[in-house]
């Protein structure tokens, strides 16, 4: 069991996501950067998809009313056990009666907190994961807040992977400052004119303030179509670049809805998500064109090292029983 | 049937199956909606129906984009021989005005009508479910009188009911969940369109027919009362 002492600023329960449900318009929701929640959820054993913490901005205190192994993973908001820093990357063991803070966000804006055995709420619709704005799924549908308290599931692998001490870690992905962010090219992205598609790819974006788990809004140049335009709305991805009317670019993220209007003028792949979801408020980013084939390769790519890992993990945990 | 496909991302492709929104579109869209639930390709994670489009999105990990071009090509082969499923007709019950319906006078002022007038029309039509989306188990209605139709609100409210029924310029909608919104508010079903606990969490699909009859206040308190009874 784990309290809460302190919710921190948006604390939610999140696995992968709600998929197969899209079509009668239930959001998809799930982790912000799937990536470091997998990898989270391997350095303790989990399945890719158990349900773990998403944590942004500012951390929660959390009491642990039993042993168990954590691991935390995505942005670097200094966690801490019993006022002790606890490393990125990698799993840790934590007692009956240790409490977890987190400090200043250092790098990124949000991480991800998997305890062996995964967060276990009830799933809706197939999934753990929290919808808020329909209150759905999660812990009673809500941000977690001070008192609340959490049953950790049974763990797939009984038999401890970490002392408190690890020294050994998972590459993470390199979370810079002013990211690269390669996209495939959107389904309306023939439509902007030939300055706006330019200026694109040219110059940098700054991610605006009112920017959530639905959508990233970004500051830059204006775009526009080379002629007004009504769309017909269509299914949206995670990753999806919307431009409204107003000319300014929204990235669709884990909350976004099933359907939009909007032109797409382009597409995050999907090994790049993790660098996008790590922005916030006033970091810039840059975007560059790649070819779906591409973006399918790379995606390949990462998912055979995420297998090495997993055996990795499974070899080290043999060597240590 | 003809289509074309376009990527969306690295993990979904679009079939689109025409540019306008019309009745032998919408036909195909729920054609090819039905080939998919039936003849669900393993490399398919789910689909998502809109108005012209049916977007497929499949694992990268176990098909590649042209591949998928390939196979769903000769899965829409079988299109040709099918029948779209036949419209189901669900009939939603409304309370109209009073303090369900803040707007219905509004709506009736605006096109020169009696509130009963507004009702009466509204009732009259049958309605097309387009598609599902915007939220969860929100039916996109095709269909509603032009003497009806009425401009958003100027200022949206902050809080909408769930379950209201309103009109915004020429739609006519239900809002599953509360949320904020400009729709002019006629009135409110006791139904759920958001099942969550489902199977199939919406009680509304593409492509069925609605139909709205008016019930009293008193009838839409008992069938609410019913309705949490089973509930518990």
């Amino acid at each position: 069991m784990l309290t809460i002492r302190k919710g921190g600023m948006q604390t939610t329960v999140q696995d992968l996501g709600r998929f197969g449900f899209q079509k009668y318009g239930v959001v998809a929701s799930g982790a912000m950067d799937p990536y470091a929640l997998r990898l989270a959820n391997l350095l303790v054993g989990n399945e890719d998809n158990a349900a773990a913490l998403e944590i942004t901005l500012m951390g929660p205190e959390i009491f642990f009313e039993e042993d168990a192994v954590i691991s935390i993973c995505g942005g670097d908001l200094r966690p801490e056990l019993d006022g002790r820093a606890v490393g990125l990357w990698r799993p840790a063991a934590v007692t009956k009666g240790q409490t977890l803070t987190f400090g200043k966000l250092h790098i990124g804006s949000r991480c991800y907190l998997a305890v062996a055995g995964g967060i276990d709420v009830p799933k809706v619709m197939n999934s753990r994961s929290t919808y808020l704005r329909a209150a759905l799924g999660g812990y009673q549908g809500r941000a977690l807040e001070a008192g609340d308290q959490l049953t950790i599931g049974k763990a797939v692998v009984t038999q401890k992977l970490a002392t408190q001490e690890e020294s050994w870690f998972a590459p993470s992905p390199s979370y810079s400052s002013e990211p690269v962010i390669r996209v495939t090219p959107g389904r309306q992205y023939n439509l902007f004119s030939d300055d706006s598609r330019k200026r694109f790819f040219s110059e940098p974006f700054s991610l605006n303030s009112q920017s959530d788990r639905m959508g990233y809004r970004l500051n830059g140049p204006r775009l526009s179509l080379s002629e007004k335009q009504e769309m017909i709305s269509e299914a949206v991805a995670f990753g999806s670049i919307q431009v409204p009317a107003d000319g300014n670019p929204i990235i669709l993220m884990a909350d976004r809805q099933t359907v939009g209007g909007y032109p797409k003028i382009a597409e995050v792949i999907t090994v790049d998500l993790p660098l996008i979801s790590k922005l916030k408020p006033g970091d810039r980013l840059r975007f560059k064109e790649v070819s779906v084939d591409e973006a399918q390769r790379l995606l390949r790519l990462q998912e055979k090292k995420i297998n090495c890992l997993k055996r990795a993990i499974q070899l080290k945990r043999e060597v240590m029983t | 049937m003809d289509y074309s496909f376009s990527p969306l991302g690295d993990q979904a492709i679009i079939i689109e199956i025409g540019n306008e929104i019309n009745v032998q579109v919408q036909h195909n869209v729920r054609v090819i909606s039905s080939l998919l639930e039936t003849h669900a390709p393993e490399w398919m994670m789910e689909f998502i129906p809109a108005f012209t489009t049916v977007t497929v999105f499949y694992d990268p990990l176990l098909i590649l984009y042209n591949e998928a071009e390939t196979e769903l090509t000769a899965l829409l082969e079988k299109a040709s021989e099918m029948k779209a499923p036949l419209p189901r007709t669900v009939e939603i019950p409304v309370c109209y005005g009073g303090e369900f319906g803040p707007d219905l006078e509004f709506v009736a002022q605006h096109n020169g009508l009696s509130a009963e007038e507004v009702i009466r029309i509204h009732i009259e039509g049958t309605y097309t479910v387009h598609m599902i989306g915007f939220a969860p188990g929100f039916p996109y209605l095709g269909g509603m009188s032009d003497k009806i139709a009425a401009p958003r609100r100027e200022s949206p409210r902050v809080r909408i009911p769930e379950r209201s029924v309103g009109i915004a310029g020429g739609q006519t909608g239900i809002y599953p969940i509360s949320t904020p919104g400009g729709w002019q508010l006629i009135g409110r079903t006791p139904l759920r369109l958001f099942l969550p606990e489902e199977e199939v969490p919406s009680l509304l699909r593409a492509g069925d027919a609605i139909r709205f009859h008016q019930i009293s206040e008193e009838e839409y308190q008992a069938m609410e009362g019913q309705k949490n009874a089973h509930n518990t």
